[in-house]
């Protein structure tokens, strides 16, 4: 373990110990600090997202009631109660925080930056430099987003998908002025740092690879990355156009998005020439596929997490990795079935609706092949496990209420209803937030040297679970019944009013939610610095990482990894232990390990 | 604790069936459909619940199994060195594969019905959605738009009972979406464009119009009201409202 102390010492000495301080730590290089910095940052950014969503839930549950504590602050000239214009900023800052700032950094960012290199036994990235420039470049977005909420007329309100004339015109919003604005230069950043991570995580996953590692050798970890990388460099230009493009309509008065004859104010609003459509159809071009870049490497970890405590090799690694890759490549010609309303040709929307149900028979395939991994294993309950397989238990009912909404004729009566806000919550924080957590709990001891805390990470779990279940369950059913998303107060409506207790049910809910994340937040720090210490491979597992030091130093690995199998040789037969690691070379050359022991 | 913890994952597929059965009855679900074609939405629906149903209690009931029987504390079974099967592969593949495709085609003549196959009727109104209410006009007793006896109002669209309607779409600012919840009807309202909307309700009634698309920060009170009443109804409130608009003029 002393390697670690003497490997950070790696950067050279020439200057004084401030400026290594900052080169070590803050414009760090290494791709373990990157991850971390990554990871603290999207977690800060989790806070801020969750509070906006209880201010929503607030006010779904107790309408124009003044916000308890803060309210008096926030609005003194409404005494204390929420404004409506307020409330819009409020879904829509909450959706792109935790989009653009929160799952899609945390997942490539965090743990991308973190175990690629890694898992693939490399030194570092190909490209560090980049890698460190798409961290600092979340900092102008991070900038963006805070600050459009001091300016006029205060942030962006139109949405996550910023849906013009609204997002474009400004007298169309007069909540909105320089926020919308400033939130669309946010996301332009925020896409750089995801390119300049994409193009360096393709690079090192094709080059970097220690010897022996071949890419059907290759975690699903790695493989979810991967492709989430492809994803990101072929959807990405797309979106980026079109943010320069509302830019352009917003500034200086160009009109893509905006048709001739908007009238607003009684007075013709915009360039006019353009057409709203076409912002749907770039926007989602990549907003669909980024719904998987939110979760393939969750799928990953789920895979590796999984295999690791029903020690046992993952059922089905090739289907498993096709149906990622099926998934990818579906993913680019579904993104119609956000518009199946829009106004869009009907007959696209049949075409639509075709691509989108087939994209649910991956899902499908990878939901069988971990319930088939876990069958006849010997499951240990830790607390990353119970986290992977409350990612499978949910997963299940996320993807099941997709088929509903790819259905056309249904998604007439749900979408843009809370039936909507169920489904992606279900994938997104019951599936994708758990892998996270689960995988905190898993490469935690990887990432410092130290294990969290089981027992409450087994509290956590549960009151995340029942929780989490609590709030977005019943938006199944209000969404059923057709109660609208992005309402301010729908209970003026006759068919909605007598949804009013059960919006209380959630936000209560809700609160229980936020305040068990305190659990996971104490634990992770008081891990941080007092959690017992531990050796290279705490889970007796197999991948590359397990064997690199914990914390690795810098290099990552004191041996040149060599790798002799996959990473799911679980209960072999060839070994006595129940894990063979993919650096154990095999019996008849064991004499010449050359592994260090710890 | 691993029979606690695959007991704890039973609670998913218990409650949440529990939860799906019990809504209907609270009035937790689909709202009362009063139209000619919304059946087939309901009816896709409910079919396609029974489908995910099956499968979410099978998976589900699948991963409580599996925790409960392999749980090492309990199990003295090696760990089965598997890394997969081909056969089983390839049934979960077709199995799901043939369902899905089943349904796809199956829902494509409601899809057709409700959007693309447009009735061969003169449109009954013009609805334009604009921050944030629903301005209706009829076309008056000349049946055509545009013309001086056009007959005006404001959220409250008026249509007679037992006939297809026909409703020109339009919006003269941002997006809107027309939400009739009780007749499954939505179709958003696009700027620069005319979309025609059809239905036919079979109850009279007042019912809810919502706007479904976000339209800026007044959009949760853009609230307006289809009313159905027998044709006579219908027609003496064409009248009465003409009567309102020569009067102001
Ligand atoms: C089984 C596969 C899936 C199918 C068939 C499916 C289908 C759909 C459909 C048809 C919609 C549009 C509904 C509407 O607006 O009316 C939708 C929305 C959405 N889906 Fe999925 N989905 C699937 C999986 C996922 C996954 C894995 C994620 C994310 C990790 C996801 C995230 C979302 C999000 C965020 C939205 C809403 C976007 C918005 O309007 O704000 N979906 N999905
Ligand atoms: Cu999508
Ligand atoms: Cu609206």
């Amino acid at each position: 373990m002393s390697a670690t102390v003497a490997e950070h010492g790696h950067v050279e000495r020439t200057s004084s110990p401030v400026l290594e301080f900052l080169r070590t730590y803050v414009f760090s290089l290494d791709h373990k600090v990157i991850g971390i910095q990554f990871l603290f940052s999207t977690l800060f950014w989790l806070v801020i997202g969750g509070l906006l969503a209880l201010g929503i839930r607030w006010q779904l549950a107790w309408p124009w009631t003044p916000l308890p504590v803060i309210g008096k602050l926030l609005f003194p000239a409404e005494g204390g109660q929420m404004p409506p214009e307020f409330y819009t900023m409020l879904f829509t800052m909450h959706a792109s925080i935790m989009i653009f700032f929160v799952v899609i950094p945390i997942l490539a960012g965090a743990f991308g930056n973190f175990l690629i290199p890694l898992m693939i036994g490399a030194e570092d990235m190909a490209f560090p430099v980049l890698n460190m420039l798409s961290y600092w470049v979340m900092w102008p977005a991070f900038i963006c987003m805070i600050a459009s909420f001091f300016v006029e007329g205060g942030a962006a309100a139109a949405g996550w998908t910023a849906y013009p004339p609204l997002s474009a015109v400004e007298a169309a919003a007069p909540a909105s002025g320089a926020g919308q604005t400033l939130w669309l230069w946010g996301v332009i950043f925020v896409g750089i740092s995801s390119m300049l991570g994409s193009v360096n995580y393709m690079t090192t996953i094709i080059q970097m690879r220690a010897p022996g590692m071949t890419l059907f050798r290759m975690p699903m970890t790695i493989w979810g990355m991967f492709i989430t990388a492809i994803l990101q460099a072929f959807a990405l230009p797309v979106l980026t156009a079109a943010l320069f493009m509302l830019v352009l309509d917003r500034t200086l008065g160009t009109g893509f998005f905006v048709p001739e004859g908007v009238i607003i104010n009684n007075a013709q609003a915009g360039a006019g020439g353009g057409q709203p459509l076409l912002w749907q159809h770039l926007f989602w071009f990549y907003s669909h596929p980024a719904v998987y870049i939110m979760i393939l490497p969750a799928m990953g970890m789920v895979s590796d997490i999984v295999s690791t405590f029903s020690r046992k090799p993952l059922f089905g690694y090739k289907p498993m990795v096709f149906a990622i890759a099926g998934i990818a490549g579906l993913g680019f010609i579904v993104w119609g079935h956000h518009m199946f309303m829009s106004g869009m040709n009907p007959y696209l929307g049949l075409t639509f609706m075709l691509s989108t149900i087939m994209i649910a028979l991956p899902s499908a395939v990878k939901t069988f092949n971990w319930l088939a991994t876990i069958w006849g294993g010997r499951i240990q309950f830790t607390a990353a496990m119970l986290f992977a397989l409350g990612f499978v238990s949910m997963f299940i009912i996320g993807g099941l209420s997709g088929i509903f909404m790819a259905a056309t004729p249904v998604d007439i009566m749900i979408h843009d209803t809370y039936y909507i806000v169920a489904h992606f919550h279900y994938v997104l924080f019951g599936g994708t937030m758990l892998a996270v957590f689960g995988g905190i709990h898993y490469w935690f001891p990887k990432m410092f040297g130290r294990m969290m805390n089981e027992f409450w990470g087994k509290v956590h779990f549960v009151l995340t679970f029942i929780f989490l279940n609590g709030v977005f369950y019943p938006m199944h059913l209000v969404g059923a019944a057709g109660f609208p998303r992005r309402l301010a107060d729908p209970y003026h409506y006759e068919a909605f009013a007598h949804l009013l207790p059960i919006n209380q049910f959630m936000t209560i809910s809700a609160i229980l939610l936020g305040l068990s994340q305190l659990i996971f937040f104490g634990n992770l720090f008081y891990s941080l610095f007092w959690g017992p210490r531990v050796g290279r491979n705490p889970w007796k597992a197999n991948s590359l990482e397990w064997s690199a030091p914990s914390p690795p130093g810098h290099g990552n690995f004191d041996f040149q990894p060599i790798v002799y199998r996959g990473p799911y040789e679980y209960s072999s037969p060839e070994v006595d232990e129940d894990y063979y690691p993919q650096v154990q070379p095999p019996p008849e050359k064991a004499k010449v390990a050359e592994q260090p022991a710890d | 604790m691993g029979r606690i913890w695959s007991l704890f994952f039973l609670l998913v597929p218990i409650l949440g069936t529990i939860t799906i059965v019990a809504a209907p009855y609270y009035d937790h679900w689909l709202p009362k459909d009063v139209s000619a074609e919304g059946y087939q939405v309901d009816h896709l629906f409910n079919f396609i619940l029974w489908i995910t149903g099956i499968v979410f209690i099978g998976t589900e009931v699948a991963l409580f199994w599996f925790m409960w029987k392999y749980d090492a504390e309990k199990n003295d079974q090696p760990a089965k060195y598997t890394h997969g099967s081909h056969h089983l592969e390839i049934v979960w593949t077709l199995l799901p594969a043939v369902t899905l495709l089943f349904m796809a085609i199956y829902q494509m003549n409601a899809w057709a019905e409700h959007k693309i196959k447009k009735p061969q009727v003169a449109p009954l109104a013009e609805v334009t959605a604009r921050q944030f209410e629903w301005r209706i006009r009829y076309p008056g007793p000349d049946g055509k738009f545009d013309t001086p006896d056009d007959i005006y109002d404001v959220n409250l669209l008026v249509v007679p009972v037992d006939e297809v309607v026909l409703i020109n779409l339009r919006s003269m600012d941002v997006l809107h979406s027309f939400f009739l919840p009780n007749l499954r009807v939505k179709q958003d309202a696009l700027p620069g464009r005319v979309i025609p909307v059809w239905f036919r309700a079979v109850e009279q009634g007042d019912y809810d119009l919502v706007c479904a698309e976000l339209c800026g920060w007044g959009h949760y009170k853009m609230k307006g009201r289809l009313r159905v009443v027998s044709r006579e109804e219908y027609e003496a409130h064409l009248q009465k409202l003409s009567r309102e608009q020569e009067a102001t003029q």
